[in-house]
């Protein structure tokens, strides 16, 4: 195999990482943005796969799966608004609640479904996202650079991944060029401007929790109908929190933040291809270095190197009318 | 209770234009305290009405009950001559009342357009009302003389600008009626007087401007009526024109009050303090002061003048040991004790130097403690309040009470909650345990900040004491009135720099105002010949 097409291989791969990351670090900016933390997204993320390997299983379709991830997701960030706006709570402890609960959860419920360790069955064909040939890629696939570029790059993922880079621009056109965006900002600056504008506070920050959990619902889906054929227990391992961290990275911002999900998945393809590979200079790479790459740049990134980030000012702040 | 005025109020009124607002036996409790009790006020259309009241009086709670952010127990509230029932600000809003909030309700990171349009964006997609939005907004921002680029952003705006967003969102809104509560605290003297030439704008095309202040200058100057409040009750309505500072003052406070300091001559002797070239940093590299240079004596009050976020905390603060110093030198009784190089808080204070922080609750004491543990904060380790290695809580009481009587704090009980206790008396004790410690130097930061008006006199008149006895007091403050009748001399500082000095027995609030706005002493006092 020559470089060039290595190097289409490793990106494709790429695409393949940084899906649930994009869709995850956009649910986490849903939220955020409008001022509440979202730490839930590891155990919400692991509560969609869950839920939607085993509805898929069960029903044969993976548009049911995707559902039921949805809606468990959905049902969890409500579960995190009820905490922390209506009753105030501190958003850290909502946060991690919900992710204890949801790694032992998955895992009970797993046991007593199917007996498999906390493993779903396998699934079928019909039950996983396939693979969509994009028009023309099999025409072009000769073409040199260009075609093997579309048809090896492009096109042959399967639908989330690209409802997944949609799904920024789509995002940034709600934060930034609706009334629903300049809201949902304005609530996590400064509520008491929204509330003396006479919008409901409360109510903004709810539904951004919810398009929070809508996005998150589907990067788990992704990761055990998509990517995966079945749920592993804790198969997220760490995803939430990478999402999070590359959501900071990008200081709260669609474009930003999927550079940075592309750059950690980036990094997670290339620990699964240099396993075992001997780089020139360096020779062989102990794999767990190349695995825990994408963590230990996440610390050095929130370390320093992405400068002052301006969180949304009242970010982790319930709104509570003075005095 | 009250005597009223309404009878044949105005010019055009004849007696048929229903009030613009009229509120009648409103009430309000928060838990204990009883904010409003059974109030009524009636606003002429088309004037600028007065509130005054020390603070705690229930202004802002009755006004907030107008502008729908709480909800009144009981009470009427008439717009217009219409019964309204006010369940929320977009209520308030659409009967034509806007509000300008003591802390400004904008969102710092938006331009001034965004924050205007927040609430009545005129469409889901933003694109839709903009351009509809923008030319509206040159349209309201000639006729008033705003001044203000409408793609601004509002974070990078000086607060008289962020103020004027304020005014102006209230326009956008179609307010007829326009609420300002305490819109002068955060301006220097020449941006409240553009304001006050904004509000007269606004008189004059028919609106209603109701203002929130405990100035009293303000309130002569700018208001056709006045209401006094106080201790949550209406308790008196005038027409400006007929009433007098002192009067209203008393009004206020339920007794005479002087409102000059009466003191005699300073009697400055050795230099206390010195400060060469100082420069104070932020952590983040923003340098805050800049090269000050001053001298505080034995016997003298100097204060330091200036509009908020200038310099003077930061000053004050490295003063105090809370800040490193970057360059320069402190030099305290002859000995070199610049802080940050080894010397913090504790050996200032061992080395002679009380400190009363800006922000009282941030700094001067934790207000979950109890009085008696406030007031030992930062002298926890002297032996007087200690019985071996434990602290001696019965000595630490009597001591606090001694604190209590000295300084008349209110209620004298030393086990209450420092949160439970009025500002007034907070500061009392705050004072009390610096002062009583007999300081060679006093750094005190915003004495009377929250503090009401009976407080406020007895604060000044141990301050003076304390020069009296000789001792040197450095006194930051950023209200003009308090600086001019404590200080012996007054520094005046702008964008970190000591602009100036001038003798308080020379100073005139017009010289000082330009100079707390950049402008050269000399070039100021020629302005301000004019």
């Amino acid at each position: 195999m020559d470089n060039f097409q290595m190097v289409v291989l490793l990106l494709d791969a790429t695409m393949r990482t940084s899906t649930p990351l994009i869709l995850a670090a956009l649910a986490g900016m849903f939220s955020e943005r409008a001022g509440t933390i979202n730490l839930a997204l590891e155990g919400m993320m692991l509560g969609g796969a869950f839920s939607a390997a085993c509805v898929a299983y069960y029903t044969d379709s993976h548009w049911l799966g995707l559902g039921a991830a949805v809606l468990t997701t959905i049902a969890l960030s409500l579960l995190h608004g009820f905490a922390c706006i209506t009753h105030k709570g501190n958003q850290v402890v909502s946060g991690m609640a919900i992710n204890i609960l949801m790694s032992g959860l998955t895992a009970l419920v797993g046991i007593a479904l199917f007996s498999q360790g906390g493993k779903t069955p396998a699934l079928d064909h019909e039950a996983r996202f396939q693979p969509i040939t994009l028009p023309g890629a099999d025409a072009v696939a000769n073409v040199p650079v260009l075609g093997s570029l579309y048809s090896e790059l492009l096109s042959g993922h399967n639908i989330l991944v690209y409802v997944a880079f949609l799904a920024v621009p789509a995002s940034w056109w709600v934060l930034y060029r609706t009334r629903f965006g300049l809201r949902l900002r304005a609530v996590g600056e400064n509520p008491g401007a929204v509330d003396t504008a006479g919008i409901s506070v409360v109510a903004m920050r709810y539904r951004s929790v919810l398009c929070s959990g809508f996005l998150v619902g589907i990067s788990g889906a992704y990761l055990s109908t998509a990517q995966g054929a079945s749920f592993l227990s804790d198969m997220t391992a760490g995803k939430g929190y990478i999402a999070l961290a590359a959501m900071v990275f990008g200081k709260w911002r669609p474009f930003p933040a999927m550079f940075a999900c592309i750059l950690f998945g980036f990094l997670d393809a290339a620990a699964t291809r240099l396993q075992g590979v001997s780089v020139p200079g360096i020779g062989e790479v102990p794999v767990q270095l190349v695995q825990a790459l994408p963590y230990i740049l996440t610390v050095i990134l929130l370390a320093g190197f992405i400068g002052r980030a301006v969180a949304p000012k009242s970010l982790g702040r319930p709104y509570v009318k003075e005095r | 209770m009250s005597d009223t005025m309404h009878a044949a109020h105005g010019t055009g009124a004849t007696g048929t234009v229903p009030p613009a607002i009229e509120l009648r036996g409103i009430d309000k409790r928060f838990g204990a305290v009883h904010a409003n009790n059974s109030i009524d006020l009636k606003v002429e259309k088309g004037t600028i009405h007065g509130i005054v009241g020390e603070n705690g009086a229930g202004k802002s709670t009755l006004m907030s009950i107008l502008y729908g952010f709480y909800q009144a127990d009981a009470g009427t509230i008439h717009v217009d001559g219409k019964l309204c029932d006010i369940k929320g600000s977009e209520d308030a809003i659409a009967v034509g009342i806007g509000m300008v909030h003591q802390h400004f309700m904008l969102v710092e990171t938006f331009s001034v357009l965004e924050n205007v349009i927040l609430g009545v964006e005129g469409g889901a997609v933003l694109r839709e009302g903009v351009d509809k939005a923008r030319e509206e907004l040159r349209r309201l921002e000639r006729e008033y003389s705003l001044d203000i680029d409408p793609d601004a952003v509002v974070g990078e705006l000086s607060v008289g600008l962020q103020q004027r967003v304020e005014i102006l969102k209230a326009l956008y809104r179609g307010a007829e009626i326009l609420i300002l509560d305490e819109p002068t605290g955060v301006l220097t003297p020449q941006e409240a007087d553009h304001l006050f030439r904004i509000l007269e704008t606004l008189k004059q095309q028919g609106k209603t401007v109701v203002l929130i202040t405990h100035k009293l200058r303000e309130i002569m100057a700018a208001t056709d009526n006045v209401s006094v409040m106080r201790q949550g009750e209406m308790v008196a309505h005038r027409h400006t024109a007929e009433t007098s500072p002192q009067e209203l003052s008393e009004l206020m406070v339920g007794r005479k009050v002087l409102l000059r300091l009466e003191k005699g001559e300073a009697n400055p002797r050795d230099t206390i303090l010195q400060v060469e070239n100082l420069c104070v940093e932020t952590t983040t590299g923003v340098r805050k002061v800049k090269n000050a240079s001053f001298y505080v004596r034995a016997g003298e009050i100097v204060g330091i003048a200036g509009v908020s976020g200038n310099g003077q905390s930061e000053l004050l603060e490295a003063l105090g040991g809370i800040r490193s110093v970057s360059e320069g030198r402190v030099i305290l009784n002859g000995q070199d004790v610049t802080p940050g190089r080894g010397v913090g808080p504790a050996e200032l204070r061992q080395r002679g130097v009380a400190h009363v922080p800006e922000d009282r609750h941030r700094m001067a004491m934790v207000t979950a403690f109890s009085a008696e543990e406030a007031a030992i904060l930062g002298y926890q380790d002297d032996k007087a309040y200690q019985k071996g290695s434990l602290l001696d809580w019965g000595k630490i009481a009597d001591a606090t009470r001694h604190m209590m009587d000295e300084f008349d704090v209110r209620p004298a009980d030393p086990h209450l909650k420092a949160a439970n206790f009025s500002g007034g008396n907070q500061q009392k004790l705050v004072l009390a345990r610096e002062i009583m410690r007999d300081p060679d130097l006093l750094l005190v930061g915003q004495p009377t900040r929250g503090v009401d008006i009976g407080a406020i006199e007895f604060i000044h008149k141990r301050i003076v004491a304390m020069r009296d006895a000789g001792k040197a007091v450095l006194l930051v403050s950023v209200e003009l009135d308090e600086i001019m009748s404590l200080s012996d001399r007054i520094l005046v500082m702008c964008d970190g720099y000591i602009i100036g000095e001038v003798n308080a027995a020379d100073a005139n609030e017009r010289v000082l105002g330009l100079m707390m706005a950049g402008v050269d002493p000399k070039q100021a006092e020629a302005e301000a010949g004019k």
